[in-house]
């Protein structure tokens, strides 16, 4: 049984973070040289944390499987960032951003984390602004904002369609100067492989020098993870290539809590999938969402190209169905709204799999210039992918998968269950419940990065008995010899299937039964039947023929899909076990009468935390009660 | 589509390589360019081959890892396209297409068409940032910035250091890597402080790494996939004057 106490601090929900923040034990600025923490994971979450701790005296290593940290995936989010600033003046509030953020995740997540994350969401923007990260502003001078997915106010910054990227540049920039500094130590090209647990605690971790492939164990006071999400287990999703499960799962089979896997998000502006060849979905922003107007032909088949179809033959069917929100409905709705109406055949394109997004009205009324300043660089990149132009002719778009709310379990202090071990950003569970709002995924690595884990971080390696403890120790020969065994079987494989076609074999079967609608039998069926792809692969997948002493981006791939494949039969399990439907998490068999997601707080109001128990074991199923004292448990309406 | 790829195979830094060439049936026009060679090495690990190394991972043509000369221009035919974003319908049916990696004396092979870029990193190291600590930052309104400088910022900070300015230059300069990163922060007034210090740290640094002059052949512009301007050359060598002549130090 996982030890679940959240540690959230007593008393009203706007005074818990200072409370606690004085509570919390500090360590003395002269004795923060002592202490040695590992980062693993360089985008937002990673890089900010990795930076600030240095600047507070720590000695940070960061390690990134890129080959620079300037690469991590954050630097593909295209839209925004939210904060509370409510500098449009249109009545937002650190707790409305709290509000619309817990009732946006359909009331599955901590209210004391959520509220915190809008508490200090003023601040990461203030922070970007002083690095230099080139927001949008007004004609005035001031910042600029925009409105997105799931909200009614205009909080949103943005820096043109590029605002993962210029926010990554920023925290990269101060990784950048501290690596100069000397306070952090950089190891690119690195993957981890393993965590190394002594007397209960983190204390380090295992590598594999990506190009040499030399394996090494590297010790310190404290790990954190801000490894991102497991998208990729669909195989086709709009995560970059390497995006994969590996490190949170390691830390999974070493003791850590895995927190609600079966919560994935299914973004609705995707290019729909054109062929077989496909490696990856192309997200398009859901600032688009803003003007874009969404629909389908109303006649099942009508392949009359759009401009052809008059506007009474037209079904907007967000703006049909959800007056207030219409075609900013949050992601989940947009999603699941777009797979109803392509499953009765209406869905546009040559393979019927799409939804029109149209700027036809945009453009009319405030005309190309404007649209092109807002959305130029997404509309060229949707051409450029589907030699179409937006400006002429509608967006095709499809759901795919995007984002991972599910992700390792961590207290208020954002540690795991294993004492020592940090969890941020995407890697963790906490903020978002079941479903995550647009702009809000760079808030929360920001927050966690920049604001809340150097604070929590210092009360753990001032309170807790660490012992010394470096590589020498038992533990970490024990890891290495694990890691190492693991390696050589993977090298092992001289079957006949590509580690890529069994890879993209799970992918559709997590697509079709564990994707954007679920049900018991479709469940039932993908655990029968990754067992048996699990077996093919170790019988039958092929990592041919460089060694392990080099770069060798197949045995890289084979390691991670090995991992997707256990992985991927957790996140079945939790999706079976939660028998309601909320968020991302749709269960047919739990639906309103109308098609809405039917909740269950009587009996899911809660965390599900599994335990890994052994590799020939059912995992066991751990409970948090999530408490409501600050929200009520509403039935989500956009309507 | 049938395509033939001449590709650069290299085993390690320190090996010689050379061009071999593979017949590819049944591409799809819709393909990108990276899955084609995707599907290549698909071909290449049934046959008990060793797969083609290259590097991507967004495939969205922003996080600037992938890049590929592609026939002699630097990711390929489209301006301003990375690889990524490069589909086989701008080839012809039956074309050949010589895939080589990015040829710069300090970006040395690590194998196939996978390079080292690392001193990019350093040279953002030696002064790339602004020097502000998390934690204590004004409010982001305080000080008003004209779109005008925003959105100049902005064009120079699109860079996404994917390193084909280097690879287009016949000196191998990274002259316009180093001006964006010096007009993006030169700009806004946050940036402006350490302005004459962070120009002369990065072109000290760009120059101890190996990378060539500026010959204004602005073949570095041409091949951007963002399309930066050279003119930030022309303003960091000014701002670089400047620094040099009339700052204290």
């Amino acid at each position: 049984m996982l030890n679940l106490d959240a540690k959230i601090p007593s008393g009203p929900i706007e005074l818990k973070w200072q409370k606690h923040k004085f509570e919390m034990k500090l360590v003395n600025p002269a004795n923060k040289r002592k202490f040695n923490i590992i980062v693993v994971g360089t985008g937002l979450a990673g890089a900010s944390a990795a930076a600030t701790l240095a600047e507070l005296g720590y000695n940070v290593d960061a390690f990134c499987f890129h080959d620079s940290p300037r690469r991590a995936h954050s630097i593909a989010a295209q839209g925004g960032i939210n904060a509370a600033k409510n500098y449009p003046n249109d009545g937002d509030s650190i707790f409305r951003l709290f509000y619309d953020t817990i009732k946006g995740g359909d009331f599955r997540a901590r209210e004391a984390n959520v509220y915190r994350l809008a508490e200090v969401s003023n601040a990461v923007i203030d922070q970007c602004v002083a690095q230099g990260v080139p927001f949008a502003r007004e004609y005035g001078g001031y910042l600029d904002n925009r409105s997105f997915g799931g909200a009614q106010v205009s909080r949103t910054f943005y820096a043109r369609g590029q605002t993962g990227q210029q926010l990554l540049l920023g925290a990269y920039q101060s990784l950048m100067r501290q690596a100069s500094a000397g306070q952090v130590k950089l190891h690119p090209r690195t993957e981890m492989l393993d965590v190394v647990i002594v007397n209960g605690q983190a204390r380090g971790i295992v590598t594999r020098n990506l190009v040499t492939g030399s394996i090494e164990t590297w010790a310190a006071h404290a790990v954190v993870l801000a490894t991102g999400g497991y998208s990729n287990v669909f195989y086709l999703s709009t995560n970059a290539k390497t995006c994969n499960v590996t490190a949170a799962f390691r830390a999974y089979k070493r003791g850590a809590g895995f927190a609600n896997p079966c919560y994935t998000q299914i973004h609705p502006t995707c290019i729909p999938q054109t062929g077989e060849h496909q490696s990856k979905l192309t997200l398009m922003s859901e600032s688009l969402r803003n003007d874009g107007r969404v629909w389908v032909p109303k006649q099942k088949g009508d392949k009359r190209p759009p401009a052809q179809i008059p506007e009474n033959e037209r079904d907007y069917y967000l703006e049909r169905k959800y007056p207030s929100f219409g075609n900013l409905a949050p992601r989940d709705i947009a999603s699941r709204s777009a797979k109803e109406v392509c499953d009765q055949n209406l869905g546009i394109g040559p393979n019927g799999n799409g939804v029109y997004l149209d700027f036809a009205d945009a453009l009319n009324r405030v005309g190309a210039k404007v649209i092109g300043e807002r959305y130029g660089n997404l509309f060229e990149m949707y051409e450029r992918i589907t030699a179409d132009d937006p400006y002429k002719t509608p967006m095709r778009i499809f759901p795919a998968p995007h984002y991972t709310m599910g992700g390792l379990w961590v207290d208020y202090n954002l540690m795991s269950t294993i004492p020592g071990l940090h969890v941020i950003g995407e890697a963790n569970f906490s903020d978002h419940g079941a479903n995550r709002l647009g702009a809000s995924a760079l808030m929360q690595g920001l927050a966690d990065g920049y604001f809340i884990l150097p604070y929590t971080i210092g009360h753990y390696l001032a309170s807790a008995q660490l012992s010394d403890v470096d590589t020498s120790h038992s533990e970490f020969a024990a890891a290495l010899a694990d890691v190492q065994a693991r390696n050589a079987k993977l090298l092992r494989l001289k079957g006949k299937r590509s580690v890529d076609s069994i890879h993209r074999e799970l992918g559709q079967l997590m697509w079709h039964n564990v994707g954007m609608s679920r049900n018991a039998a479709g469940l039932l069926q993908t655990l029968q039947r990754i067992p048996e792809l699990r077996e093919e692969f170790w019988q039958n997948a092929i990592v041919l023929p460089a060694s392990g002493e080099e770069f060798n981006q197949e045995l890289e791939k084979a390691g991670r899909v090995a991992d997707f494949l256990e992985f991927a039969e957790l996140l079945t399990r939790d999706a079976l076990e939660r028998r309601e439907s909320c968020g991302g998490h749709f269960r047919n068999e739990y639906q309103q009468e109308d098609g809405e997601a039917k909740r269950d707080d009587k009996n899911y109001a809660h965390v599900a935390v599994w335990e890994h128990k052994g590799d020939d074991k059912t995992p066991e199923r751990n409970i948090e009660q999530l408490k409501y004292e600050n929200v009520a448990l509403v039935t989500r309406s956009y309507k | 589509m049938k395509i033939t790829l001449k590709i650069w195979r290299q085993k390690k830094a320190d090996t010689k390589g050379k061009l071999v060439a593979y017949d590819l049936n049944n591409i799809d026009p819709k393909q990108s360019f990276l899955e084609t060679l995707d599907t290549l090495n698909q071909q290449l690990i049934a046959k008990g081959e060793e797969p083609v190394a290259f590097e991507s991972d967004c495939r969205e043509g922003i996080c600037g890892v992938c890049g590929l000369y592609i026939s002699g221009t630097a990711h390929g035919p489209l301006r301003e396209t990375t690889t990524c974003q490069l589909h086989m319908r701008t080839f012809k049916d039956g074309e050949t297409i010589t895939v080589e990696p990015w040829r710069a004396k300090p970006f040395k092979v690590i194998k196939d068409l996978v390079v080292d870029r690392s001193p990019f990193d350093r040279i953002i190291q030696a002064g790339g940032f602004v020097s502000v600590n998390a934690g204590n930052a004004p409010d982001g309104n305080i000080v008003p910035i004209s779109k005008k400088a925003a959105d100049t910022a902005m064009d120079a900070a699109a860079c996404i250091g994917c390193g084909a300015c280097v690879a287009a230059c016949k000196n191998g300069s990274a002259m316009l890597f180093v001006a964006a990163k010096v007009a993006h922060l030169a700009h806004l007034p946050q940036g402006s402080i350490e302005g004459q210090k962070r120009v002369r740290a990065m072109i000290a640094q760009m120059d101890a790494e190996g990378f060539g002059s500026c010959t204004n052949t602005y073949e570095c512009g041409a091949v951007c996939p963002k399309g930066i301007s050279v003119d930030f050359i022309a303003e960091m060598n000014r701002r670089w004057l400047g620094a040099t002549l009339f700052d204290s130090k």
